[in-house]
């Protein structure tokens, strides 16, 4: 069971303080770019290459706004990318603590096989285009649910609001479509 | 290095809370969003509430660097792209966040979300282009602005209102609505009745 919901978001928003107080907002779909760039940069050297001001790419999307991408690429271990890093480790440990998952939720969740059955290859195929969609979007629109939703909107930033407004707007029809059954 | 630090710290926490609060678990997310068990939702408003006024109450009181603030562009693609993240949230269950900490505590399908993450996410670098030359990543309204003008920071106002008034104004709205918003807004199905 989670915490209560006050407990639990006086928590969450105590985190998003301590990041924005000690360091800067807290973000994480660029993460998914930095390490398609690394791997990218393993395969084809030529991918990432560093310049008399800096760093630069093959890819016009690392390469821009002055090759910031391309830098962390270069230099993993940066802020951000050891960020996402602790943020697995803390939800293994958190995990751990707690008494470690259900068998039955490793492979899909009850609200999954209460409406699409139990068959894996099906619940790992569609995870894995919302995966593609979810990233996608979150690169179109410049963050994701942390980066744009939360930190966004607790800024006060009008990107954040555009944001959870589309999120919103297709979260809820899409889950109401799909999620029928309770479980 | 100290940075380093910071990151494993701070990260650490959020992953942990991210479990705690059930983000990562994708049954309250599918109960979120089809409205049979807002908890998680009223967690989030709770969370943008309690920072958003520790924040613009710090800084009004000089405790916090107003440039620490980092403000994103709002751009036609932003709404395009949350439409997109919103669809793939709803069928995954998960967001690239919470997706990270759900394969790091135990879920297998988690990992296929990660893999697709990575395609969508290098299927977006080869196609940034045609997008930057569409015109819909150009900032509207001023691109990075926050909704009132926030006294010592970079980003520009939308309106003149005092940013950091209007920004615990707001936080005391989200803390309101994460109270007043029910627990459950569709109705539980009934079951069959049995014939009289």
């Amino acid at each position: 069971m989670p915490l209560n919901w006050k407990a639990g978001g006086l928590l969450l928003g105590l985190v998003f303080f301590l990041a924005v107080l000690l360091v800067k907002p807290i973000g994480v779909s660029t993460q998914f770019v930095i390490l398609d760039g690394i791997v990218g940069d393993a395969v084809n050297s030529e991918l990432v290459t560093q310049t008399d001001e800096g760093y630069t790419s093959t890819n016009a999307y690392l390469a821009k706004s002055n090759g910031k991408y391309a830098k962390s690429v270069a230099n993993p271990l940066n802020y951000s990318f050891v960020f996402v890093l602790a943020m697995a480790l803390g939800g293994f440990l958190s995990m751990r603590l707690r008494g470690g998952l259900d068998q039955a939720e490793r492979s899909m969740p009850a609200l999954w096989r209460a409406n699409f059955g139990d068959s894996t290859f099906k619940r790992y195929a569609l995870v894995f285009l919302g995966g593609f969609v979810v990233l996608y979007g979150a690169r179109l629109a410049g963050g994701c649910t942390s980066g744009h939703m939360m930190s966004g909107m607790m800024q006060t930033s009008l990107s954040g609001y555009v944001f959870a407004a589309g999120a919103f707007a297709a979260g809820v029809p899409v889950s109401l479509m799909l999620f029928k059954k309770e479980a | 290095m100290m940075s380093i630090v910071l990151a494993i710290v701070i990260g650490l926490a959020f992953g942990a809370v991210l479990d705690r609060v059930g983000a990562s678990n994708p049954n309250f997310i599918g109960k979120m969003l089809n409205l049979t068990n807002l908890n998680l939702a009223k967690s989030i408003m709770l969370a943008i509430g309690i920072g958003s006024v520790l924040m613009f109450g710090g800084q009004m009181l000089g405790l916090v660097d107003v440039g620490h603030m980092s403000v994103k562009s709002a751009y036609a693609g932003v709404f395009i792209g949350g439409l997109m993240l919103g669809a793939g949230w709803a069928l995954a269950g998960y967001c690239p966040g919470t997706g990270v900490v759900a394969a790091a505590s135990g879920r297998k399908d988690a990992l296929f979300f990660i893999a697709g993450g990575l395609l969508g996410a290098a299927a977006y670098m080869m196609t940034y282009p045609a997008w930057k030359n569409s015109g819909l990543l150009d900032g509207f309204a001023g691109g990075k602005v926050t909704l009132g003008t926030v006294p010592g920071a970079k980003y520009d106002g939308l309106t003149a209102f005092p940013g950091d008034i209007l920004g615990l104004l707001l936080g005391a709205v989200f803390i309101a609505v994460a109270f007043a918003l029910p627990e459950r807004i569709m109705t539980a199905k009934s079951k069959a009745q049995p014939a009289e």
